[in-house]
């Protein structure tokens, strides 16, 4: 009887969970097979505008029907062949580290700052941190339009101050690229590192202290070891969006700010090159399995110490 | 204690870097001079024109749908995907819905826009289900990687939970869909009522997948903004950020006052109990 019930139980658990997983099966795995799929078709003017992977060749003399599958590896090739694309994984490789570096010297002292406060504030602090991660992304961006632009405030400060004569504009370079970036991905960064900073135990520091150690060692040997793991779930969160970021280098770079999700943009949006645009997903989400899987493994490491 | 003083300016700095920008924004939505950075004098006439751009305020009619559609939706089935994975220990595929759940939460969102688009396309094409791309599509690509953030925020609160209430339930005979919506419900009610507000935020603020996924006739808030933005700064952009951060400075305002006075009362019944029995 009690197995009966444990087995009804068990079922009704089973039933739960199919739900979210084939929803998940379907719109976000089935997708990825279905992106690798056309990556190894061919473009055609047609609608969709690409050439069917399978089909039914119909012999009528013989009265045979043919299963033909066309596969071909050309969309790879291309981007091999072209410097465009290989320049763009670079860049945005390049790009997307500068971010994290910069959300990483902005944000680890901020995370130890709150996570040394007084337990009562500590709350308030962090809110004020998170509050603009509520805000609209693509505004945030919009706001730094104003900032960095000729004639915007930074310009206007410095010739105000009488620190340039010309006009300066920063807008639709690397450095607005970069500004941008650090800006929006900042909350994500600081978040896990306050996490790890704040579990931090602080009579270890005062222990380092006793038997002698400068405060500089002290952090040096105690503090940054112990908050890895949280550098590293940071690093993680900032750096894989940012290297298929799209919305910042289109608004804030210049033309010749390279950036892989722009190619990828392009291809599908301007060009209507479907194969090649997906293409340039598999290589960039192959480019990211990596990192991802490890981010996975610290999110489920952290998630299990919650217990 | 000097260094806390640097670390005092670190943050300071840092609140700075994060506010600053959002201030200067408001403040010249403010202003009467069509070039947004030259101050020209008080006005409120951007807000007036704002309130005339009937385009500006279909694609807000329909983001604000679809926000509210795909958060609800998201929130379903990330409850359920949290709780699957904190409450059901090892189930079969565990693995794969597990790196399921967290893989949205970094995936580029081109890479997340291009495949559902060949996913809806290939569907059309198979089964002439969706007809044509629109609301429903953009509804079902925001879930999908909504329900991620949701499902991490339930997860991780009832990780932190105490199973024993739940288990005394159990224990005194209540089935586990009782269990759920008397005990376990309740408690995480908070964390569901952020986890909507989060997934209706990231809904309205998405423009690369709508982009992807959205129709002739069906073009969202963000993507209206970002079209015009493309082609330089307006004040009406400035009214309407400013007017987009009040909604949403308000509603966050009042979702923590509501779940502060909800935690002093769960804490004010805990000592009752406590010096009750």
């Amino acid at each position: 009887m009690i197995d009966l019930l444990r087995r009804i139980g068990l079922w009704g658990r089973g039933m739960v969970v199919a739900i979210p997983y084939l929803w998940l099966l379907l719109f976000f795995l089935v997708p990825f097979l279905i992106v690798f799929g056309i990556s190894l078709s061919e473009a055609m003017l047609a609608q969709p505008p690409y050439a069917p992977l399978i089909d039914w060749l119909v012999d009528e003399d013989a009265g045979t029907t043919k299963l033909q599958i066309l596969l071909n590896l050309s969309n790879y090739l291309r981007l091999g062949g072209d410097d465009l694309y290989i320049l763009a994984y670079l860049n945005s490789v390049k790009i997307a580290l500068v971010t994290t570096v910069c959300c990483l010297l902005l944000g680890y002292p901020m995370a130890y700052a709150i996570a040394r406060a007084e337990p009562s504030k500590r709350g308030p602090l962090m809110m004020l941190v998170i509050l603009p991660f509520w805000t609209s992304f693509l505004i945030r961006i919009y706001a730094w339009i104003g900032i960095l632009k000729a004639n915007g405030v930074v310009d206007n400060l410095l010739q105000w101050t009488g620190l340039t004569t010309e006009p300066f504009e920063l807008l639709y370079s690397d450095w607005a690229v970069y500004i941008g970036m650090t800006y929006c991905y900042l909350p994500f960064m600081v978040l896990p590192l306050y996490a790890t900073l704040e579990k931090l135990d602080p009579t270890l520091l005062e222990a380092a202290a006793d038997l002698g150690c400068r405060p500089w060692k002290a952090f040096l040997t105690v503090t940054l070891p112990l908050s890895l793991p949280g550098i590293i779930a940071g690093s993680l969160l900032v750096f894989i969006p940012s290297v298929g970021e799209f919305v910042t280098p289109e608004l804030l770079g210049g033309p010749d700010t390279l950036m892989i999700g722009r190619v990828l943009w392009n291809e599908f949006f301007a060009n209507r090159d479907w194969p090649v645009a997906s293409a340039v997903a598999i290589a960039l989400l192959l480019f990211l399995v990596v990192p991802i899987m490890v981010f996975q493994h610290v999110q489920g490491r952290q998630t299990e110490a919650g217990r | 204690m000097k260094q806390m003083g640097k670390l005092a300016w670190a943050l300071w700095f840092g609140y700075a870097f994060l506010y600053v920008p959002i201030a200067l924004l408001i403040f010249y939505s403010f202003n009467e001079s069509r070039l947004v950075t030259v101050w020209g004098g008080f006005s409120t006439k951007w807000y007036a024109e704002l309130l005339q751009n009937d385009q500006l305020l279909g694609a807000a009619w329909l983001s604000l749908k679809v926000a509210a559609m795909s958060a609800t939706a998201s929130v379903v089935l990330g409850t359920v995907a949290g709780l699957a994975l904190a409450r059901f220990g090892r189930f079969r595929g565990r693995t794969l819905f597990g790196g399921m759940i967290t893989a949205p939460l970094v995936m580029p969102e081109v890479i997340t826009g291009l495949s559902l688009l060949l996913l809806f396309v290939a569907l059309e094409q198979a089964i002439g289900w969706p007809d044509g791309r629109g609301m429903t599509t953009i509804t079902i690509a925001h879930t999908t990687f909504t329900m991620a953030y949701v499902a991490v925020i339930i997860q991780s609160r009832l990780v932190s939970l105490d199973e024993s209430l739940e288990e005394a339930a159990m224990d005194l005979g209540a089935r586990p869909a009782k269990v759920f919506f008397v005990i376990t419900l309740p408690i995480i009610a908070p964390a569901i009522v952020s986890g909507w507000l989060l997934a209706f935020t990231l809904s309205l603020d998405d423009v690369v997948v709508a982009s992807f996924v959205s129709g002739p006739g069906s073009t969202t808030l963000p993507m209206v903004i970002f079209s015009s933005v493309k082609f330089g700064i307006s004040p009406q952009i400035n009214a309407l950020a400013t007017l987009m951060m009040v909604v949403v400075a308000t509603g966050i305002f009042i979702a923590s006052l509501v779940m502060a006075r909800q935690d002093r009362q769960r804490k004010r019944d805990e000592q009752m109990a406590v010096q009750g029995g």
